[in-house]
């Protein structure tokens, strides 16, 4: 304990405060402890005390199953509990919950942060908790009020009952021996207070005054700092070490061999890092010894022009593609880094019959069972305190754990509590990339402009191959997170004679999902194509889209928002040019339009992306155009930087300098309107990303006549008279 | 032992003179809200003050900050009072957070030198701050506010 105390001196101490004080007692339904997982009795519903803990000082504090890597749940989960609940607002707090069956995923089935999904999936079991923890507050003061609980009203943490009322705090205890409900009643949503209310971020006062918690910030008295030397080609082993400059590198403590590599610890970073530089390493060049980036994409365009596996199919493409009318197009898109802000980091306490772990990770219940292997011990001795995540984007959710089973090899080597911090240069080369793809495509124009059969051919490699989700996730050959986008367009449906082939070459590159997964390249080469193909019917790319997807209404309506907001097909100021796109993902339907200008040397400025999504309900609609702003930027950088590429199998970028990422002066204006829907509520973490692309390069097109078939835009090529 | 002035307290702190001013601070003093993103200067994680003057605390040795008054994040407010802080939380500009601290503290020393900045003049000071989350946008709209209260005599 005295170690917990130790590190929450700042934001664990103020956050753990209702846990660690002894002063408040928990809101606690006596059944669900014994049932675990379960509700109550006989019932669906959900454990309340897992999620919801009432203290006598009237706080209300909302225990997370997901994690908040900016994505604003931190906010989101605790609105439902607290529409439900009839919540004083100013008395809401989260915190993150640990690893527990409790809190698996309601579609997935295990602990994961992902695929743009944790509001929709936690839509129904948040409103239950806070729903059943209201209805047994309102007993607890109908007792104590010698009233019926029908006389009860609920209003901002209190219960009301005439001229008597009483907190939710006041309530707790006694409520917390109450017999947890079977069923409860949802109000209707036309009584709603909070959902749909934008909402301000809870996490904001904690991420402007240094005191929010990222697992870089952890500390414990007697914790060294370990960085790792890595094989620089992907599978490299080590030769051999000579690590006695290193250990005479003032602060370096030990160093220690681990399937990785070789790691360094120390009294603290800068240490570690010095000690790093001083090993003499000899390793093996690993299977990717040869790789290059030249070559492997001349290598996936010769995959191209063999027969793949069918991921869609109708009727007869070959031979409908016999046509004068076709648009032949090569598309090309790089290996991306997620570079989140916070460089991986992992810290672990082992002991004999446990292992502690504190990290920002997105996929707890496999970082269990990863560290279950490494260890030896069962996955119940493993706990995992999930900090906030400096940012994820998918990076942050590996299959194969890999910062954090390398850290807890680094524990179990050294026999140290440490933390296992990663350079930026250990994360822009460490793998685990967004697939590069190549696709190839052939359309065939029908008399009336529009396609009438349609070839399509990706190449690229797939990311569940290999991992234990392979099983689900690959079907017949095809990875469907490779395709997703094109398979299943709203277009390609419409098309009577169509084929969708992949290949999913193996290349030894740790390939990863990365924030829209196979959208952030599907979306892209659809949206251009569809452009092109307006272009060649000498139709408005607008008009054209909206003849296309007349029988896909959330499309259309997304679509239709933005071409108004943007004010499409209006005189824009000299020199600036639209381009429009518009791609479902992860349930919801985002259109955006983006204004550019380019100059005649070629230099591109964006000024400005109308966005519109239909995500169904907004639960927060605040939290909703912040992840439209987000995924907008964070797709402009892969457009305009965004490149990973290898050189005799080592990756070729470093940092920043090379890798670069958007900055301030690159950003456009970004207004994002919310499509009034009561359609099926989809995702918005990843949905900006998908559009954004072709928005901005079928405007490059319209100002320049030069169609952009390759990320990022390059300057050279963008020159025009 | 090398003696510093850290947030207007006095620190003995046992490091070579070479160490990064971010690691004596995260490492040593244990003030994290002060961000490690790529050592090299490139993305204003780790941007503090040192008499006032924002600089990268990552490429700073720490012999540089001796005799300077040196300002975190943890030393801009004692309440969450500074106008750049009221106005990061009005405008909900945070996501992850793990940059903001860098960019509130490169924000203030912009505000010091032009109260009432421009675009142009937010993104010339802004750009060496990175954010992957995209909050651009609302630091930039955040900045103005800031300015505005400042001017308005609101603390």
């Amino acid at each position: 304990m005295s170690t917990e105390q130790r590190m929450g001196r700042r934001g664990f101490l103020k956050r753990g405060g209702l846990l660690g004080g002894g002063l408040v007692l928990g809101f606690t339904v006596p059944m669900a402890k014994r049932l675990g997982a379960q509700g109550a009795p006989d019932s669906k519903l959900p454990a309340p005390n897992a999620f919801l803990r009432i203290g006598p000082d009237d706080s209300v504090r909302v225990i997370l199953a997901h994690a908040e890597m900016g994505q604003g749940i931190w906010t989101t989960l605790p609105m439902l509990i607290a529409e439900e609940l009839d919540a004083d607002w100013s008395k809401v707090s989260a915190e993150h919950s640990g690893v527990a069956p409790a809190y698996n995923h309601t579609a997935f089935g295990f602990q994961i942060t992902g695929g743009s999904t944790t509001t929709h999936s936690e839509f129904d079991r948040y409103r239950q908790v806070g729903a059943m923890a209201r209805e047994l507050l309102v007993k607890a003061a109908a007792a104590k009020f010698a009233v019926k609980p029908e006389e009860c009203r609920t209003e901002k943490g209190m219960v009301i009952a005439g001229d008597k009322k009483a907190s939710y705090g006041e309530l707790a205890e006694a409520a917390a021996k109450l017999p947890a409900p079977e069923k409860v009643t949802l109000k209707d949503p036309k009584d709603w207070k909070i959902i749909g209310k934008a909402t301000k971020r809870l996490d904001s006062t904690e991420k402007v005054n240094g005191t929010a918690q990222f697992g870089m910030d952890v500390h414990f008295d007697g914790m060294l700092t370990a960085v790792v030397a890595r094989s620089p080609g992907f599978g490299g082993k080590l030769r051999s070490v000579d690590d006695k400059a290193a250990l005479a590198v003032s602060g370096v403590r030990q160093v220690v061999k681990v399937p990785s590599g070789v790691a360094v610890l120390a009294d603290h970073y800068w240490a570690a890092k010095q000690g790093r530089e001083a090993l003499k390493i000899e390793w093996d060049e690993g299977p990717t010894a040869g790789l290059d980036s030249a070559k492997q994409r001349e290598d996936f365009r010769k995959l191209a022009a063999t027969a793949g596996a069918p991921a869609a199919k109708a009727g007869d493409a070959g031979k409908a593609l016999q046509g004068d009318d076709l648009l032949e197009a090569e598309y090309y898109v790089p290996y991306l880094a997620h570079a989140p802000m916070e460089p991986l980091n992992c810290t672990v306490k082992l002991g004999e019959n446990k292992c502690e772990i504190w990290t920002g990770t997105q996929m707890q219940t496999v970082d269990q069972q990863v560290v279950a292997h490494i260890t030896g011990l069962k996955p119940e001795q493993i706990s995992i305190h999930t900090t906030f995540l400096g940012g994820g984007f998918g990076r942050r959710a590996t299959p194969t754990s890999d910062f954090i089973s390398e850290a807890v090899q680094v524990a179990k080597a050294s026999g140290k509590l440490v933390k296992v911090v990663w350079s930026r240069e250990d994360d822009i080369r460490g793998g685990y990339y967004r697939s590069a793809f190549l696709h190839h495509a052939k359309v065939a124009l029908g008399k009336d402009g529009y396609p009438a059969a349609w070839k399509h051919v990706l190449v690229g490699q797939s990311i569940m191959a290999g991992t234990m989700m392979e099983a689900m996730m690959v079907k017949d050959g095809i990875d469907a997170t490779s395709v997703e986008g094109v398979s299943d367009s709203p277009y390609m449906k419409e098309i009577p004679d169509h084929l969708v082939e992949l290949h999913s070459p193996k290349t030894g590159v740790p390939v990863l999902w990365w924030r829209s997964v196979g959208h952030s390249h599907t979306g892209f080469v659809m949206e251009s194509l569809i452009d092109e193909l307006a272009h060649k019917a000498k139709k408005d790319p607008v008009e054209y889209r909206r003849e296309l997807l007349k029988d896909h209404p959330r499309h259309l309506a997304a679509l239709n928002l933005a071409a108004e907001k943007s004010g499409w097909g209006k005189p824009l100021p000299a020199g600036h040019f639209h381009g429009v796109s518009v791609h479902e993902s992860f349930a919801s339907f985002v259109a955006e339009v983006a204004e550019v200008s380019v100059s005649k040397e070629g230099i591109l400025k964006v000024h400005k992306v109308t966005c519109a999504i239909d995500c169904g309900l907004a639960v927060n609609p605040e939290g909703v155009k912040a992840q439209m702003e987000s995924g907008i930027v964070f797709a402009l950088s892969a457009v305009l930087h965004g490149e990973i590429t290898f050189d005799k199998g080592a990756v070729k970028q470093r940092n920043f300098h090379d890798y670069p990422v958007l900055r301030m002066h690159e950003t456009p204006l970004i207004e994002t309107h919310i499509v009034q829907s009561s359609a099926k509520m989809g995702g918005a973490g990843e949905c900006g990303v998908p559009p954004l692309a072709a928005a901005v390069t079928n405007a490059i097109f319209a100002a320049t006549g030069k169609r952009v078939r390759e990320l990022p835009v390059r300057t050279d090529q963008l020159k025009h008279a | 032992m090398i003696t510093l002035q850290v947030n207007r307290k006095e620190h003995a702190v046992d490091a070579d003179p070479a160490t990064p001013l971010l690691w004596v601070l995260r490492d040593l003093l244990h003030l994290t809200g002060t961000k490690f993103g790529c050592g090299m200067a490139q993305c204003g994680a780790c941007t503090v003050h040192l008499d006032g003057e924002a600089v990268r605390s990552c490429v700073t040795p720490v012999s540089r900050a001796v005799g300077k008054q040196v300002t975190t994040i943890e030393g801009l407010s004692d309440d969450n009072s500074h106008p750049l802080q009221v106005a990061w939380i009005q405008e909900d500009v945070p996501q992850c957070g793990y940059c903001q601290s860098g960019q509130i503290m490169s924000a203030a020393v912009l505000l010091k030198g032009k109260p009432d900045p421009s675009d142009e003049e937010i993104d010339a000071a802004m750009s060496g701050n990175l954010c992957r989350c995209g909050t651009y946008q609302r630091i930039r709209c955040a900045i103005h506010k800031a300015a505005e209260m400042s001017k308005g005599g609101a603390k």
